[in-house]
């Protein structure tokens, strides 16, 4: 579980974020949501603690960042995850070298138990045939799939993922989104995804947090989402054609 | 103020790259694959320079020597002492500035742009130390290109001179050993260490702190070059005011 208590943070004398208090829950995907701008990737990047907080504190099953020493800090990192929007694989490196890296770096297992658990971790993801490739010789929804390997071979206690399905085609991102949701529930780990795809709200939304211009307008679930009466959420909803639609047919009692 | 501002980040980076050392077995493959890309990929255009430069050297020394006092054995010792003080060291740097400085800033600068530097962070790995110390550690291979340079350079004076009609190789052999002093060889060396950590951390500083796209990318890799070679061209100075003078 992760909270976060009145977390502010800015750059060159302008404010970013603006007193966010929320919780993300361990075993449930928990998705930051809201217009370009209004400081969901900021807001994850000092999850990640890339980005020191000007105030305010994060909380991880207990443990303040803030308040842990460097050494704390460097072994609370090891225990997350992170997917980038752009995979942010290492392009010098095989599908199967990039999923080995963070155990390469941390784990003091034998080279061939190291491979087993990468053979594991890409048969999770359904890729079983691409080891020997290079990033740049697979498809987009490949190299998203290859940074989840990556993320989770760890088996990390915090999973991360900045906008997993930019640049998706629908079905892929549909894949991806499950492929996240069942990780989460099996592994039991604490998700925060950042998106502003309605589809992936609809999908794996157990817990939804709303910005805009920084501040934390709403928080709910899925179903609620759709019900609340909160207006930046509902022109944000419906800025798609395809809800718009939906809401006027159930609207008109189709 | 801006370029203090620089100056304060770039000692700053030095102290990020030698602290938190990632696991030896990691770095091991990283020194190997860097002595790779920056040093053994640098010799083919490093002898090819320098041989063209001492030849050039020779000849222009030839050519100058019109006064039939001066003995033709000096055209072998000005090569000697133009390729082994300057041309080598300084002059073959000012290139690999262009050469490695850039392929080291596009390198890192691209894993800047595409979140690979965020995704190392993330793990709880030094990236400093990650990316720039194997870089470090491959350059003090450097010297033995430059000694190839050396070599190459006083070979490509020879071919020019006795080749090209403008002495015969034995006056040519007498002027290169003519007041051979070793301690040029250590003042030479001492500059080359020198240019080695320089052409190692100032495109690593370019490539590491810059912001933007793949423009940027482009702009930090110039940039990289024309620092690199302002700091070699100044610390030149300063050496040889220190070490010869």
């Amino acid at each position: 579980m992760i909270e976060v208590k009145d977390l502010h943070k800015g750059f060159n004398g302008e404010k970013i974020l603006k007193g966010i208090t929320t919780t993300f829950h361990r075993g449930k995907t928990n998705l930051i949501i809201g217009t370009s701008g209004s400081g969901k990737t900021v807001f994850l990047k000092c999850l990640l603690g890339l980005f020191t907080p000007e105030k305010g504190s994060i909380c991880y099953d207990g443990s303040t960042y803030s308040e842990l020493d460097e050494a704390q800090q460097r072994d609370l990192k090891e225990q997350m995850g992170m997917v980038f929007q752009g995979s942010a694989l290492f392009d010098s490196m095989t599908v199967e070298e990039n999923v080995m890296f963070p155990l390469m770096m941390f784990s003091k297992h034998k080279k061939d138990e190291m491979l087993d658990r990468v053979n594991e971790v890409l048969n999770r993801v359904n890729l079983e045939n691409a080891n020997a490739k290079l990033p740049s010789e697979i498809s987009g929804g490949m190299q998203k799939r290859v940074a989840i390997a990556r993320a989770v071979v760890t088996k990390p206690k915090y999973l991360f993922c900045d906008e997993p399905n930019s640049g998706l085609d629908p079905r892929t991102a549909i894949v991806i989104d499950n492929l996240i949701k069942e990780i989460t529930e099996e592994n039991d780990i604490t998700t925060v995804i950042n998106t502003h795809d309605m589809n992936s709200v609809m999908e794996i939304g157990e817990k939804i947090v709303f910005l805009k211009n920084g501040f934390l307008e709403w928080e709910g679930d899925k179903t609620q989402i759709f019900k609340t009466d909160n207006q930046a959420v509902t022109e944000f909803v419906y800025s798609s054609n395809l809800f718009k639609k939906v809401r006027d047919a159930q609207l008109k009692g189709l | 103020m801006f370029y203090l501002d620089d100056i304060g980040r770039y000692f700053l980076m030095l102290k990020g790259v030698f602290s938190r050392m990632t696991k030896r077995s990691v770095l091991r493959n990283l020194i190997f694959k860097e002595i790779d890309d920056l040093i053994i990929g640098s010799l083919g255009i490093t002898v090819f320079l320098a041989f063209f430069i001492g030849a050039v050297v020779a000849i222009q020394t030839a050519l100058n020597l019109t006064n039939p006092l001066i003995p033709k054995q000096l055209i072998g010792f000005a090569s000697r002492q133009s390729v082994i003080l300057e041309f080598a060291p300084t002059f073959i740097s000012v290139i690999m500035a262009g050469k490695v400085g850039s392929f080291i800033t596009s390198s890192i600068g691209t894993m800047r742009v595409t979140e690979q530097i965020d995704a190392l962070e993330v793990m709880g790995i030094n990236s400093l130390n990650y990316l720039v110390f194997p870089k470090v550690v491959a350059m003090f291979m450097y010297p033995f290109v430059i000694a190839i340079a050396m070599f190459t350079g006083i070979f490509g004076a020879y071919i020019a001179g006795v080749y090209g009609g403008f002495l015969s190789s034995s006056d040519f052999l007498t002027g290169l050993r003519e007041e051979f002093i070793p301690y040029h060889l250590v003042y030479a060396f001492i500059k080359t260490f020198l240019y080695a950590f320089l052409l190692a951390t100032i495109p690593s500083f370019h490539g590491y702190y810059m912001k933007g796209g793949a423009l940027e990318v482009g702009k930090a890799s110039t940039s990289a070059f024309v620092w690199t070679t302002v700091v070699i061209v100044i610390s030149n100075y300063v050496l040889t005011q220190l070490l010869l003078s």
